[in-house]
């Protein structure tokens, strides 16, 4: 089964066009890593998959909201509300069983539990960054939409991020993420899509070669700004 | 359908509860409805019979004024850290989460509203509480429907960079069919004649503009969000 099916996508804002003719497809349990220099339409990609936007033409098959997970540019918490009210909240919008123990259980994952109950915007930005991710992985789900996660992460974050993606991955969820690391990308990757100016420059899945030298991807099939 | 209430009460509670911690908009809304009743109380002679025939309009203008800070804050609320799109891209149906705002707008509106009240009748010594059920009625009918033109905007303008001045400049032409029921009706109850006659009509219009406003705002809210 291929839980992710783009189809020639094409995205205009105003006259220009953002997706030139996009295909592709992800099967589960696999990871695509979506490359492309600033400009290239990796976030306009991601937001008409997270249902943000609305592709001009063509078609996008995804599972189910209740079994994405979408995390943008930015945290997407609330920082009047505490941590633990934060993941219940989303806990009850993705038909979580038992959200207050499941959001006390990633607040422990996050190394938040002692700070449950205090709010958000008292957090510092690697403790909210955490919490962003508790809230990404709460429901488990079966896809995941990560747009740059690695931007502005510390090392910790990092380290826990690929720690929860290697653990999505092997309970059979699929990732799409975009981001400028691409040695990070590459080493969770096992597809490649590479943008340039809305249009694919390349896409097949990720070789040793790639990982080795993540810059020669560029190089070899275009991609510049 | 449980599903759906229950989702709209958890968007409603989590706008009342981030707003009872802020009180961003509801101290200014509050202060704003009685500093502008204090002036006009400066204005009109209290005493004058000829007030108690304007005092309707001039409660409810009042009120829209301030109602506009509740609304303008609906959708804006979900600006920082782009909670928003992490809120459309989620399973919670948008209808459930136009009317959990609009539900929170009404709860902040009608506690501005209760609480502006008294101090109308101080300031305009007018006995507002003769008929409490038709008061309460129009109340509810007319804050019920400012809460949902005023949150349906609200989500219309929330990518504005002037949508402070965008949204009553939308609201307020929007809202003067429930407004004049409004300003008619309660200038009736507060100048103690009874509710009857040709009042009936303007009731209906306050119903009439309630269920269609809602109905239009649940149908349109996908569209809104979502470009």
């Amino acid at each position: 089964m291929v839980p992710v099916s783009v189809e020639n996508v094409w995205k205009y804002f105003g006259d220009y066009p953002a997706l030139r003719e996009v295909n592709f497809t992800l099967e589960s349990a696999s990871c695509l890593a979506l490359l492309g220099r600033n400009g290239a339409g990796k976030t306009t990609m991601l937001r008409i998959l997270a249902g943000l936007s609305t592709a001009s033409k063509g078609e996008v098959k995804l599972p189910d909201r209740r079994h994405t997970a979408y995390l943008g540019h930015n945290i997407g918490i609330y920082d009047e509300l505490s941590a633990l009210e934060n993941l219940k909240l989303f806990g009850r919008f993705y038909e979580v069983e038992n959200p207050v123990s499941r959001a006390s259980k990633w607040l422990e994952r996050v190394s938040l539990a002692h700070v449950a109950d205090a709010p958000a915007r008292e957090f510092s930005r690697g403790m909210r960054q955490r919490l962003a991710l508790a809230r990404v992985f709460l429901h488990e789900p079966e896809m995941l939409l990560l747009d740059e996660p690695f931007t502005s992460l510390d090392d910790r974050a990092i380290a826990l991020l690929q720690d929860l993606m290697r653990e999505a991955k092997q309970r059979g969820a699929s990732i799409i993420l975009s981001t400028h690391q691409l040695r990070e990308a590459l080493e969770l990757a096992t597809k490649v899509v590479l943008l340039n100016r809305g249009q694919i420059a390349y896409c097949g899945p990720r070789t040793q070669a790639m990982v080795d030298d993540p810059a020669a991807l560029y190089r070899d099939h275009g991609g510049e700004a | 359908m449980i599903r759906f209430l229950k989702l709209t009460m958890a968007v409603a509670g989590k706008d009342i509860r981030s707003e009872w911690r802020t009180k961003e908009s509801l101290n200014a809304s509050i202060a704003f409805s009685i500093v502008v009743l204090l002036l006009f109380s400066f204005a009109f002679d209290p005493a004058s019979e000829s007030t108690k025939e304007f005092a309707g309009g001039l409660l409810w203008l009042v009120f829209m004024f301030a109602g506009a800070l509740i609304v303008n804050r609906s959708f804006a609320r979900e600006l920082p850290n782009d909670c928003l799109d992490v809120l459309i891209a989620s399973p919670l149906p948008m209808a459930a989460l136009f009317l959990g705002k609009a539900i929170a707008c009404f709860t902040l509106l009608m506690v501005i509203e209760l609480i502006s009240l008294p101090v109308f009748g101080i300031f305009y010594d007018i006995t507002w509480w003769n008929q409490p059920g038709w008061l309460m009625l129009i109340l509810t009918m007319t804050t019920w429907a400012m809460s949902v033109v005023g949150t349906l905007f609200s989500a219309l303008t929330v990518n504005l960079r002037l949508r402070e001045l965008m949204l009553p400049m939308l609201l307020y032409p929007m809202l003067i069919p429930a407004l004049m029921a409004a300003i008619q009706l309660t200038t009736v109850v507060l100048t103690t004649d009874p509710v009857g006659g040709d009042n009936y009509t303007w009731v209906k219009l306050l119903v009439g503009f309630d269920i269609i406003f809602t109905s239009l705002s649940l149908a349109l809210v996908d569209f809104v969000l979502v470009r």
